[in-house]
């Protein structure tokens, strides 16, 4: 199962928790059950239906780009951090 | 994508050939922003508050109007209203209702410089004149100059709608809070053997950009407006236009011109929204340059900041906790770089147990802008001194720590993925092992100091046509606008793979019409993903000319091989044949080829550097001479070296000069008062020595040439490397930037007091 | 205001213009003379980004009026070459890439030459002197100092083949 590692301003959600496991093939199913598991965990990710421009989406260590159409893996590992938007801010 | 190892065997990747705007460049003939002119053109220029922070009672430009030449005159009355929320323009995320006010103040001035008006007359004298006879009535408000006055109990509100997520519905200054945590910090420094904890205080500077910021603005009739400007990004440009004039981003096309230097300040916009504002209401072409003054005072400096931290190692010289709190100046609008400070603060280090907090607090300085790896210098002069420290108190030699630590291929990052491959180690290798730092320092005030620097470096869109001509050269289109030598490289990788002479490429910066969108030239970004951009472009080029090869020899496409510039038909002994002698076939064979690709750059690799100084000191005077300079930095492949080397000399340079003079010195009332190079001194050929470099290639396995950003990582480490070196120089732990004569005197005196006074207690 | 009419030798050119006497030498070469080579930083003389020579002595053209070049020598980046054949700094600038943005540039070969003209054989201490009223901020300067040095060494090598020559 994917994991999702939990920025530590949204571990208030999780009840602490860093790693969650969470079934998924797509970030958006990923955050999907997060929400379901953590509720309004998934508010804090989304807008408009895609992620936050503020959040950038990393899988399995590379910078994704495809917003919550981006596919994973049984075994990807997800962050979610700041959106730095490439040495400018 | 194929990864390429590090020595491939390339033909003109690799080599040094003159840049293809070189000639233009030392004639004089190459067109920056301002050497730009229109028939009929008017001359702009904008009136500036002299507050720091005020109410605007009312605007009166009545006289102004009515002076012989003036032509028009705007306000924030002639913007559309902005909404105040968090919107992509492109690949940027903005608040509109704070870029506008920005472009010209609303009810409030919120930094001395901050732009109320912009005059539009038949010459720039005219138009200063009219500048003094606009009438603006201001309610005076205290300024709030720096982040312990924005969050002390009380303080006045800059911005009355600012709230943080923190603080629910209270007005405060504190635009964002960032947190990054892991392990167990308490264990962690009770685990320490050593704890040093300090507070550093750093000062705001600027990119220092020779070249004023200017745009030519003309608006026709038909509500199609084009804007030439010196800009780091032509797509940038037209869409935060776009979203500050109300205007349909197609509607407005800008052209990028030659631009004298941007650092990252040149990624945002200020004049060029007026300059169309003008010519719409003037029906002429406007041009608005600033001048010096203006740029210092009402561009996007970088964040003064405060930092403290707080780290442990044990004896035998390992990192085990750091505990980090962090506020960085935003100027008058949310937006500091503190969120990558955070990030790169302990980046090239394995920490198991750390927690950083870190804030981004407004105050009435100008609204920052990108500097060179944004946040990362301030960071690490807070950081790599404290690693200083602890190293000096294991005993153990500052390089032999460091590596001992260093993150490597499969390390967690601070936010957590981990690394893929990077060059770390390799760059304080490269230091080790280098002449220098082999070399002994000898003589008194002599210091030698090192520090250790990490970037991201970016990716993001780029896209790029690759033409064959008739003749079967090329051209190379791409969005990128270049700051450094890029196009050059841009020009290289196309010549590589098409097998052509370099100097029958032809590399050309377009505008926002002529080809499809590309993200800014920053982040260290052009090389990698403009390049792997052209990379694709060629590659579809080619299997477009072997289609053709193909079809002239009456075989199918997969019987045609294309090697070392020439195309072969498999098996039977036809000869080879160039892309010379095939273009003049294209047109019998299916028309002109055109190669294309557009990306959005996965498979970024983050940039490290390691930089050496050795200064000496007068002890008389506080000032610091730089005798000999090393940078070590990881490029991944260097397609031109002497443009690589580029990048890390001026990178370091800006932070001998951030290190060692360079500060925004503000009066009590906010007023700035060093507003010219006199004044706000950045390093001149006298002050600096020969910057060697030392340029590793670990290749990104994310490139197919392995390219690395190189752009910005040059300028993290050199400030911390300087306090590092003074420390051994005259004994003192430096906790402020400048390290400038006035300040090190003075903490030099304390401490030969506090010496002597106990050796006297002895 | 009303202009004043100027007469001097540009680039090896006499020519007459127009300018009004609150135009400084830098304004009046841009704006009024097309010559936008000399390019203008700070407007105070501390950037050496409108380096022209004047009388053939280098000087900052934002500190000069217009007016005042009125029977005077003025030599700019745009004169540097001769029938487009590039100087010997011109060159080796492009040889050692000692230009990123390139902003610099021409106030820099204004005043290597201008040194190159009095000190045919210069240290690098000397170079660095010379240029210190140049300021430039992609560089660092170090390839700029080695192109100097490169292109006096290959001025008084061919000086000394000219020399033997005769």
């Amino acid at each position: 199962m994917p994991t999702v590692v939990i920025p530590a301003l949204l571990r208030k959600f999780t009840g602490g928790l860093e790693r969650v496991d969470v079934p998924g093939k797509s970030i958006r199913e990923l955050i999907r059950h997060l929400g379901d598991r953590f509720p309004g965990i998934d508010q804090q990710l989304l807008e408009d239906g895609d992620i936050r421009p503020s959040i950038a989406v990393s899988i399995d260590g590379e910078i994704a780009t495809g917003g919550v159409l981006d596919a994973v893996s049984e075994n990807s590992e997800v962050h979610f951090i700041p959106a730095l938007g490439g040495g400018e801010v | 994508m194929a990864a390429s190892t590090t020595t491939g065997n390339f033909r003109v990747i690799g080599t040094r050939p003159i840049r293809h705007d070189g000639v233009d460049k030392v004639t004089g003939r190459a067109k920056y922003g301002a050497d730009y002119t229109f028939p009929g053109m008017l001359h702009g220029k904008v009136l500036r508050s002299p507050h720091a922070h005020a109410n605007i009672k009312s605007i009166n430009i009545d006289k102004a109007l009515k002076l012989p030449g003036v032509k028009a005159i705007v306000t924030s009355k002639d913007l559309p209203q902005a909404e105040d929320k968090l919107e992509q323009a492109g690949e940027m995320v903005v608040n509109p209702m704070y870029l506008s006010m920005n472009i010209l103040a609303h009810e409030k001035v919120l930094y001395d410089g901050h732009a109320i008006a912009a005059v539009a007359a038949t010459s720039p004298h005219i138009a200063e004149e009219a500048l003094r006879l606009i009438e603006v009535e201001y309610e005076v408000l205290p300024p709030v100059m720096t982040v312990d006055v924005a969050t002390r109990p009380g303080a006045p509100i800059l911005l009355k709608d600012l709230r943080n997520k923190e603080e629910g519905d209270k007005e405060t200054n504190v635009a964002q809070h960032y947190q990054f945590k892991r392990g167990d910090l308490a264990a962690g420094f009770k685990a320490a053997d050593y704890v040093i904890e300090r507070e550093f205080n750093t000062a705001m500077v600027h990119q220092g950009y020779i070249e004023p910021h200017n745009a030519v603005g003309i608006y026709n009739s038909d509500g199609q407006a084009t804007i030439y400007c010196s800009t780091q990004g032509a797509f940038d440009v037209r869409s935060l236009s776009a979203q500050v004039l109300g205007m349909p981003v197609g509607h407005i096309k800008v052209v990028p011109a030659e631009i004298g230097g941007g650092f990252g300040g040149k990624t945002t916009i200020y004049l060029e929204p007026l300059s169309v504002l003008l010519s719409k209401k003037t029906g002429a072409p406007v041009k608005l340059v600033m001048s010096r003054a203006e740029v210092l005072r009402a561009s996007g400096p970088t964040s003064g900041s405060k930092i403290k931290v707080k780290m442990g190692a044990t004896k035998d010289g390992k990192l085990v906790a750091a505990e980090i709190w962090m506020a960085y100046e935003a100027g008058a609008f949310p937006g500091s770089p503190v969120g990558a400070g955070a990030m790169c603060i302990i980046a090239p280090y394995t920490v198991e147990n750390f927690q950083i907090d870190a804030y981004d607090v407004v105050v009435n300085r100008p609204k920052t802008a990108a500097y060179r790896a944004p946040g990362a210098t301030n960071a690490a002069f807070a950081s790599e001194t404290i690693i200083d420290e602890l190293a000096a108190k294991c005993g153990i030699d500052p390089i032999e720590f460091r590596l001992k630590n260093a993150v490597k291929e499969g390390a967690a990052q601070v936010v957590g993925p981990p690394f893929k491959r990077i060059g770390l180690i390799q760059t304080l290798e490269g230091i080790k092992n280098s002449p220098h730092y082999k070399s002994k320092l000898t003589g008194k005030f002599r210091g030698r100091g090192v520090a250790s620097g990490f970037w991201f470096n970016a990716g993001m869109q780029s896209s790029a046509t690759v033409n064959i001509h008739a003749d079967g050269t090329a051209s190379v289109v791409t969005g990128s606008p270049d700051i450094g030598g890029s196009r050059a490289s841009m020009a290289m990788i196309t010549a590589e793979l098409l097998g052509l002479e370099v100097t029958d490429v032809r590399p050309i910066t377009a505008d926002t019409d002529s080809i499809g969108h590309t993200d800014v030239t920053g982040g260290s970004r052009v090389t990698f993903a403009t390049g792997m951009a052209v990379y694709e472009a060629a590659k579809d080029a080619e299997r477009q000319l072997i289609e053709r090869a193909a079809k002239l020899w009456e075989k199918k496409p997969d019987e045609v091989e294309f090697r070392d510039g020439k195309f072969y038909a498999k098996g039977n002994g036809v000869p080879p044949m160039s892309i010379k002698q095939l273009a003049p076939r294209f047109a019998r064979t299916g028309g002109p080829i055109t190669g294309r690709a557009s990306v959005n750059a996965r498979g970024v690799g983050p940039g490290f550097a390691t930089t050496c100084v050795d200064v000496e000191v007068d002890p008389d005077t506080g000032k610091v001479q730089v005798l000999r300079c090393t940078i070590a930095q990881d490029a991944g492949k260097a397609i031109h070296p002497s443009y690589v080397e580029g990048q890390m000399q001026g990178g370091t340079a800006q932070g001998l000069g951030w290190a060692l003079n360079e500060e925004y010195f503000y009066d009590d009332k906010g007023t700035l008062r060093n507003f010219g190079f006199l004044d706000y001194r950045m390093p001149t050929c006298l002050d600096l020595p020969m910057i060697e470099t030392v340029v590793v290639e670990e290749a990104n396995p994310g490139h197919p040439l392995g390219v690395r950003g190189v752009g910005e990582v040059s300028i993290v480490p050199p400030v911390a490397a300087v306090a590092n070196a003074i420390f051994r120089a005259v004994g003192v732990r430096m906790t402020e930037t400048p390290m400038s004569p006035p300040k090190l005197l003075k903490a030099m005196l304390k401490h030969r007091g506090a010496t002597q006074h106990s050796a006297a207690a002895d | 205001m009303k202009k004043t009419l100027v007469e001097a030798t540009i680039n090896g050119e006499t020519v007459e213009f127009l300018c009004e006497p609150r135009q400084s030498l830098l304004e009046t070469l841009r704006d009024v003379l097309e010559l936008t080579g000399s390019k203008e930083g700070c407007l105070t003389g501390d950037c050496g980004a409108c380096t022209v020579m004047l009388d053939g002595r280098a000087v900052c053209s934002c500190l000069v009026l217009g007016v005042e070049a009125q029977g005077k020598k003025i030599d700019t980046v745009e004169g540097l070459a001769t029938n487009g054949v590039l100087h010997v700094l011109q060159n080796k600038f492009l040889e050692h890439a000692s230009l990123q943005c390139g902003i610099c540039t021409p106030g820099f070969l204004i005043s290597a030459k201008s040194l190159l003209d009095r000190n045919p054989k210069p240290t690098e201490p000397e170079i660095r002197y010379a240029l210190a009223g140049n300021l430039c901020r992609c560089t660092g300067y170090d390839k700029i100092v080695k192109a100097v040095l490169d292109a006096a060494a290959d001025i008084r090598s061919q000086q000394d083949k000219s020399k033997s020559a005769a």
